[in-house]
């Protein structure tokens, strides 16, 4: 059966083609408790090595245990009522702008311009609020032109990009992520103009803000309103793309831009109505930054979120429900990693670092749902016998009336009940799954 | 499929239950009892809120203290909550309600801008004690709960600068050396600092003038680092000095191989050879303060000022290459009559503002946002710095000092 004169490979890559999304689910959510575990064993290493050089420099130091690093991870996350509408209204902001790029991306429209187009709703929100707070305006009004502009400047941004790819076909990418900088440029040029005393921040405590939202007992008060936000735009965003003819279109011209010329529809109208509405998504954001939670303005009121939402969109699979989770899970390992931090003294990079490490993860366990390993037959052969050995030994110590199915150690295969019989028809499968590859 | 998950997970558990087991196994006893009088309850919490973490130095500065206040009077890592990296924005009122909701008794902020929100934040949760360091407005907001704190580190400055002269003099500069000055805003605290350090430096080198720019940042390595090397290659500086929070003038200065007297904390290990001595704030005796008077119920002083005497104001130890010889000597000398109050730092007979001496000056005491100069500072022939209220508000244009350009950070 074993050739032995043409060398074979100790095992292979087949792409996936069958196996069902419930495995899929059960390999990310492993993933994801994979990542936590690591966070939580690279935090245990830097207490480790931190603590040494305290003890040799005679300092003050404690050690760290896995149970307090969870404990202070948790109280990050829900520790108290604020901490888990925080939590949630984080997720909310996460969550608008990754729904805001997803129809660009769903178009094949490389939008990294996130980031800009949320700030320069920001800065249009700011704008309205600096030359009409304090002059007798009423809040409302104040609040309704600040919002106007924040969606005008938004949506500005959003089309430049939009129209230059309709028009001349430049490439999208460079021209969305070179306007970030502008919006930042411009953003910075606006709070020098108009600072407040020692600091690189414009505020606005005079009115002209949305207030809190409910009596004043209630925690949520400051939060709600983009929980609500997210809600709703979550839910129309995903009747849009699943059921309107817009986003029916959007998904053709991103798979085929010749069926859609095809079928008649007007590529460059659809281009720029995308980036229309995600102009309008990122202008709101905007105005909902400034105007709702930081009631002011600097170049990093955005803070990288626009960048993070493409990833939570593609993470998602341009699947708003998905993109629901993605963007919870992102936000829970920041901010629990922010608490530990605050215990540890860590500083602020510590929970990029950790986030950095749940990416990680998240982003290669795509390769384990989306490829399978298949081994060289003798290897298999002998992993098929450690596999009934352990049968075997499981269905003796346990007693099990029926004997389990056997499981594969390898990540990928399908389960199969009579492993003697795989090691004959092996050869075949491999050879159909390299044809369905090609 | 299932069993797969389930094995997968059982292991993981394992393994975390193993190494939770070994960790608690290493887990240290720690019986500091630390100072015999306080007997702080466990429960006790204390929170600061810093605006960057350790790279920057003012930021270390207060981190720094907080350890070493941590380590004498024996509280955990459970015991001290360290937010760093919050942003002078709401974000500031929000942290502050997470610690006070956490449990801290005491919670301090760091940073000029984050006062406004530590304010509110002090209004919601009136049984925490809410300090901010550089604040202005505790003592017309008058909230039970609310106290600002400072340092006379007008006087560190002052020494510093008498160093600097001293060093002038050694390098054989005694006629009208040129001294540089990198601050961070052209406001009080800032003007304070540098017009105390060149007073010093004049009392050594009386014909010494001095250029000052400003960044418009407290922490901006490349404008810091710009900014040193055009008073050094434009403005032909002899020495270097900065009110800006990260090494870049430093740096800048060791490139060049000019002297620099530093701020908020020794750079001796980043740049041996041009490095003098720093003054800098200690903030670990107001820790304590606040700390005991919380603990014992009792109210903490809306404005408190850290001085020589008190240790709230520091000089880093000398460099090993640059100080002139005798530089500890003098400064010893210095410090003893500023301690006694023989020698006062802004004795209205050293400086001229357009060539006259001042006799009434009134300064912005009262911070209502209003920049209305109401509250006289000058009397018995000294300015009153610190005084009236902890942070400063010396913000007079004397004669000597050059301003390359403004950065008022105002409306």
């Amino acid at each position: 059966m074993i050739n032995n004169k043409i060398h074979e490979p100790l095992f292979h890559l087949t792409k996936r083609t069958t196996g069902g999304s419930k495995r899929a689910w059960a390999l990310r959510a492993i993933a994801f408790a994979v990542s936590v575990l690591v966070c939580g064993i690279v935090t245990i290493i830097i207490v480790a090595v931190n603590n040494e050089q305290l003890s040799q420099a005679g300092r003050y130091f404690e050690e760290y245990s896995f149970e307090q690093y969870f404990l202070d991870f948790g109280e990050g996350v829900f520790g108290s009522p604020r901490t888990i509408w925080n939590l949630f209204q984080e997720t909310a902001i996460l969550l608008i702008i990754a729904l805001a790029v997803t129809p660009c991306f769903k178009m094949k429209f490389w939008n990294i311009g996130g980031e800009g187009q949320v700030l320069m709703g920001g800065l249009g929100a700011a704008i309205v609020i600096r030359f009409m707070m304090g002059k007798g305006y009423s809040d409302g009004l104040i609040i309704f032109l600040s919002l106007l502009l924040a969606i005008g400047l938004g949506v500005a941004w959003a089309v430049v990009p939009a129209l230059f790819k309709a028009k001349w076909n430049t490439n999208e990418t460079l021209l969305t992520l070179m306007m970030n900088y502008i919006a930042v440029c411009l953003v910075s040029f606006f709070v020098a103009k108009n600072p407040t005393a020692g600091s690189n921040t414009i505020f606005f405590d005079k009115g002209g803000t949305i207030p809190p939202i409910g009596p004043q007992e209630f925690v949520g008060k400051e939060f709600v309103l983009f929980i609500i936000a997210a809600a709703v735009i979550t839910t129309i965003m995903a009747i849009y793309l699943k059921y309107s003819k817009h986003g029916y279109e959007v998904a053709v011209v991103g798979e085929s831009p010749n069926t859609a010329k095809y079928v008649g529809i007007n590529t460059k109208a659809v281009i720029i109505r995308t980036l229309v509405l995600c102009g309008v998504l990122c202008g709101i954001t905007g105005f909902l930054l400034v105007s709702a939670k930081d009631f002011s303005l600097r170049e990093d009121t955005v803070g990288g979120r626009g960048f993070t939402g493409v990833l939570i969109s593609w993470l998602g699979q341009f699947n708003p429900i998905f993109m629901v989770v993605t963007s919870f899970l992102v936000v829970f390992i920041q901010r629990g990693s922010a608490k530990v931090a605050t215990y540890q003294a860590f500083g602020t990079s510590y929970p990029s670092v950790m986030a950095g490490i749940f990416f990680f993860f998240i982003i290669a366990v795509e390769f384990f749902v989306n490829y399978k390993f298949v081994f060289r037959e003798d290897i298999q052969a002998k992993i098929d016998a450690f596999n009934e050995k352990v049968k075997l030994t499981l269905s003796k110590n346990k007693k099990v009336e029926e004997a389990p199915p056997v499981v594969h150690i390898q990540a990928g295969e399908e389960q199969k009940e009579e492993p003697a019989q795989d090691v004959v028809e092996e050869p075949a499968s491999v050879e159909e799954s390299v044809k369905e590859e090609k | 499929m299932k069993k797969k998950v389930i094995a997968i997970v059982l292991a993981i558990a394992l393994v975390a239950a193993l190494c939770v087991g070994f960790a608690a196994c290493n887990k240290k006893a720690n019986n500091n009892s630390g100072n015999d009088e306080l007997v702080i309850p466990s429960d006790f919490k204390i929170g600061l809120i810093t605006l960057h973490d350790e790279s920057s130095t003012y930021d270390k500065n207060f981190i720094d203290a907080m350890r070493a206040v941590q380590q004498e009077l024996g509280l955990s890592n459970r015991q001290v909550l360290i937010e760093s990296g919050v942003p002078e924005g709401n974000e500031c009122y929000q942290k502050a309600c997470e610690l006070a909701e956490a449990g801290c008794k005491v919670i301090i902020a760091d940073s000029f801008g984050h006062e406004q929100y530590m304010i509110r934040a002090a209004k919601q949760y009136p049984n925490v004690q809410f300090c901010h360091a550089t604040g202005t407005k505790a003592h017309t907001e008058n909230l039970n709960n609310y106290a600002n704190a400072f340092a006379t580190i007008y006087e560190g400055r002052y020494l510093a600068g008498v160093a600097a002269g001293l060093k002038l003099q050694a390098m054989g500069k005694t006629n009208a050396p040129k001294v540089g000055y990198i601050g961070a805003f052209t406001y009080a605290e800032v003007m304070s600092g540098y017009s105390s350090f060149f007073l010093g430096v004049r009392s050594i080198v009386p014909s010494a003038t001095m250029v000052v720019t400003f960044t418009g940042s407290w922490y901006d390595l490349n404008a810091e680092y710009d900014a040193a090397n055009h008073l050094i290659v434009d403005e032909h500086c002899d020495l270097i000095s900065q009110h800006a929070d990260s090494l870049g003038a430093p740096n800048a200065c060791e490139e060049h191989n000019v002297p620099n007297v530093s701020y908020n904390g020794s750079t001796v290990a980043n740049c041996p050879r041009t490095f003098i001595v720093s003054s800098r704030i200690d903030w670990a005796p107001y820790y304590k303060y606040v700390i005991t008077q919380v603990v014992k119920g009792q109210a903490v002083a809306k404005d408190w000022n850290g001085t020589l005497q008190n240790g709230g104001v520091k000089l880093t130890a000398l460099g090993s290459v640059a100080p002139a010889a005798n530089t500890q000597e003098t400064l010893d000398s210095v410090k003893a009559q500023l301690e006694a109050g023989t020698l006062k730092v802004f004795d209205t007979s050293k400086f001229t503002v357009n060539g006259q001496n001042l006799t009434t000056y009134l300064a912005d005491v009262d911070d209502a946002g209003d920049f209305v100069h109401e509250t006289e500072a000058i009397s018995n022939g000294y300015f009153h710095e610190s005084e009236l209220r902890s942070a400063p508000y010396f913000d007079v244009e004397i004669d000597g000092i050059t301003l390359l350009d403004r950065n008022y950070g105002e409306d």
